[in-house]
């Protein structure tokens, strides 16, 4: 044991120091360093061939900012986002209600949350990859449909288009709404339920006056999950529309491709900012560190 | 719906959870409209159980549950017009005082003008009103002990169901808030089923007294007969106060029966409600711990006492204004006597004295 470090200032400090260290050592080289990169080549200037000189200008950011493709990109990227929050809230948070009200089985109810990790056993790829044999034009989709005579052509805006890209995120991404909102929901007292149907509530008054409020932290926590992974994604939007897609991080990956550093970096930190402001809003909205302290 | 009335009586009810064992157990009781009812018993004995039924949070195996004249089974708690005051209060963390007291009739569907000036009045009720817009996890125990009971009340319901209500607080705001019970029972004028496992509490507060075991009423009644004439030694150790012996019967006359024990000339017992015993029974009687008097051996008995038992004092405990002296006088029971103070400190026994302990022959109270 240490001496106790409220004794000594300066020991204090060096025991501080000691209790962050793991976390500054993985934070510094691997989260700090690289986005301190970002930054600093985002001000360079560029010899259009790849070589950097170091110095200070805007010329990276005038030329994103003036571009229309960035306005096109970030309301493209927006709607993906959107439209993908907006349906794994949904499911998300009816599967959480469901693992967490109806199944009385806690066994039961921890192997059917358990089911819900399944489609990460396997890669990413191989999950988008999968889509095809169902969404494609040949896919088991459009067959039945054909078969049933609902349809004469296959319908093409099953696969490589905006709807195979939400329905690969939706994929993807509603386990992070269910987690977190399954925690806080898991954390309401059964009795306030009762309570509430002593009072006479129905079931869509339990649901809107005590769950949904119950469970904002949670919701919270995966709004901030799904919004940041689908803003800085380029993969899944490349390959379920077939490239004719793109996302805000598609354009400045091209961008590294072309070898233009500096506007690349640019993007990125524009991206980094807009996301730190949509985080903040909701961490402005719902107070989250309740779910985390407790 | 109709009826305002909240009387209730419950009619062979029965409850198992698991199909096999009934946590309730053919229970019949009426309960009158406006009556302070406790059920008491240990944890499991059902009382919890009986309460949720009534409730409606929970519906009987068999049996009929009429409240106000209608049979309720199968109701909801809105349409049975009862309440419940949770254990641990089940108040809305996320809401104020005043949303949480006004819930109910948001649920309703009254105006947000309507309830907040009902909720409001209720506040004043319970005397909250500079609490209103707080949190519950801002408030003390005895205070979100009243808000339950403000949200609970607000609906005007007939039948209060209070679920250990007082098991939260602190010894001493418990007593308190006893008597805030019993206050808001006798204005509202309805019906209250407080369930507890507190004895003090239960005679202290109630009308009608339930003394339950194992899923079955051991006792119904006023609390001064549940306390003063238990019917059986179970219901006289569960209510305490009172020391129980067992004995054979040895001699039957007339009005009285003399019980064989430790002391030279038996236990004499008035016969009272009991009517038949014969000799050889096995039988237990009550004798109240504040009834027992001890004296020195050799010393004269008090009047109209004819039993001393001889006995050797175990411990004693100081109480304040008795003190409690516990002897070996039966084998296996527990033998107390609570000695007024003053008489006690006239002639103080230390442990380990020779005492006899002896009674009126009158207080002795044969058992079922």
């Amino acid at each position: 044991m240490q001496p106790s470090p409220s004794l000594i200032p300066s020991r204090s400090n060096l025991a501080g120091w000691l209790y962050v260290s793991p976390l500054v050592l993985v934070l510094v080289p691997f989260f700090v360093a690289p986005i301190l990169v970002v930054l600093a080549a985002s001000f360079f200037a560029t010899d259009g061939f790849g070589g950097l000189t170091p110095g200070f200008t805007l010329a990276s950011y005038v030329e994103v900012l003036h571009s229309a493709l960035t306005l096109k990109l970030y309301l493209a990227t927006i709607k993906f986002t959107a439209l993908t929050w907006v349906l794994t809230l949904i499911i998300g948070f009816f599967v959480a209600y469901f693992l967490v009200f109806h199944v009385r089985n806690q066994l039961l109810a921890i192997g059917l949350f358990l089911l819900c990790t399944v489609p990460f056993w396997t890669s990413n790829i191989i999950r988008m990859i999968s889509w095809i044999p169902l969404l494609g034009k040949e896919g088991l989709i459009n067959q039945a449909l054909l078969a049933m005579g609902v349809i004469h052509q296959p319908l093409e805006v099953l696969l490589f288009s905006d709807l195979a890209v939400v329905i690969a995120y939706v994929h993807q991404l509603t386990i992070f709404m269910i987690v977190p909102i399954f925690n806080s929901m898991a954390r309401i007292d059964k009795k306030l339920i009762e309570a509430a149907i002593d009072a006479g509530a129905s079931r869509f008054d339990i649901m809107r006056l005590i769950v949904v409020p119950m469970s904002k932290s949670g919701i919270a926590l995966g709004t901030i999950f799904v919004v940041s992974i689908v803003m800085g994604d380029f993969f899944v939007v490349k390959v379920m529309s077939g490239g004719g897609s793109a996302s805000v991080v598609s354009a400045f990956y091209e961008d590294v491709g072309v070898l233009q550093y500096p506007t690349a970096a640019a993007s990125a930190v524009l991206l980094t900012l807009v996301l730190v402001a949509i985080v903040s809003v909701i961490l402005r909205t719902v107070d989250i560190r309740q779910e985390i302290a407790r | 719906m109709k009826s305002d009335r909240g009387d209730i009586e419950l009619a062979g009810v029965c409850k198992s959870f698991d199909g096999i064992t009934n946590v309730v157990d053919g229970v019949n009781l009426r309960i009158a409209d406006g009556a302070y009812c406790c059920f008491i018993g240990p944890s499991g004995c059902g009382k919890t159980t009986i309460l949720r039924m009534i409730a409606g949070h929970e519906d009987p195996t068999s049996g009929e549950i009429v409240i106000g004249g209608q049979n309720v089974v199968g109701l909801a708690p809105v349409q049975r017009r009862t309440a419940m005051m949770f254990q641990s209060y089940a108040l809305f963390p996320h809401l104020t005082v005043r949303e949480n007291i006004a819930f109910a009739l948001r649920v309703r569907g009254q105006s947000k003008a309507d309830r907040l000036r009902a909720a409001d009045a209720m506040i004043d009720k319970v005397r909250l009103t500079q609490f209103a817009d707080r949190l519950p996890a801002q408030l003390s125990g005895g205070q979100q002990q009243r808000v339950a009971l403000a949200r609970a009340a607000i609906t005007e319901p007939r039948v209060l169901l209070l679920d250990e209500p007082l098991s939260a607080l602190d010894e001493q705001l418990r007593v308190q808030m006893r008597q805030e019970l019993r206050r808001m029972q006798q204005e509202l004028g309805i019906t209250f089923i407080h369930v507890t496992h507190t004895q003090l509490e239960a005679i202290a507060l109630a009308d009608l007294v339930v003394v339950m075991e194992q899923g079955k009423i051991k006792q119904a009644g006023a609390a001064r007969d549940v306390y003063a004439h238990p019917h059986d030694r179970y219901v006289a150790e569960f209510m305490g106060g009172q020391n129980v012996l067992s004995g054979r019967v040895e001699k039957v006359n007339g009005a009285s029966f003399t019980l064989s024990q430790a002391a030279p000339d038996g236990i004499e017992v008035p016969l009272q409600a009991r009517a038949t015993v014969s000799i050889g029974d096995i039988v237990d009687i009550a004798v109240r711990r504040d009834d027992v008097a001890l004296v020195r051996p050799g010393r004269d008995l008090p009047p109209g006492c004819t039993t001393s038992l001889p006995s050797r004092v175990l411990a004693i405990e100081y109480q304040g204004y008795f003190v409690k002296v516990m002897l070996d006088t039966v084998p296996d029971d527990e033998f107390v006597a609570y000695v007024p103070e003053k008489t006690f400190f006239a002639d103080p026994f230390t442990v380990g004295d020779v005492v006899m302990a002896t009674w009126a022959t009158g207080s002795a109270l044969p058992l079922a």
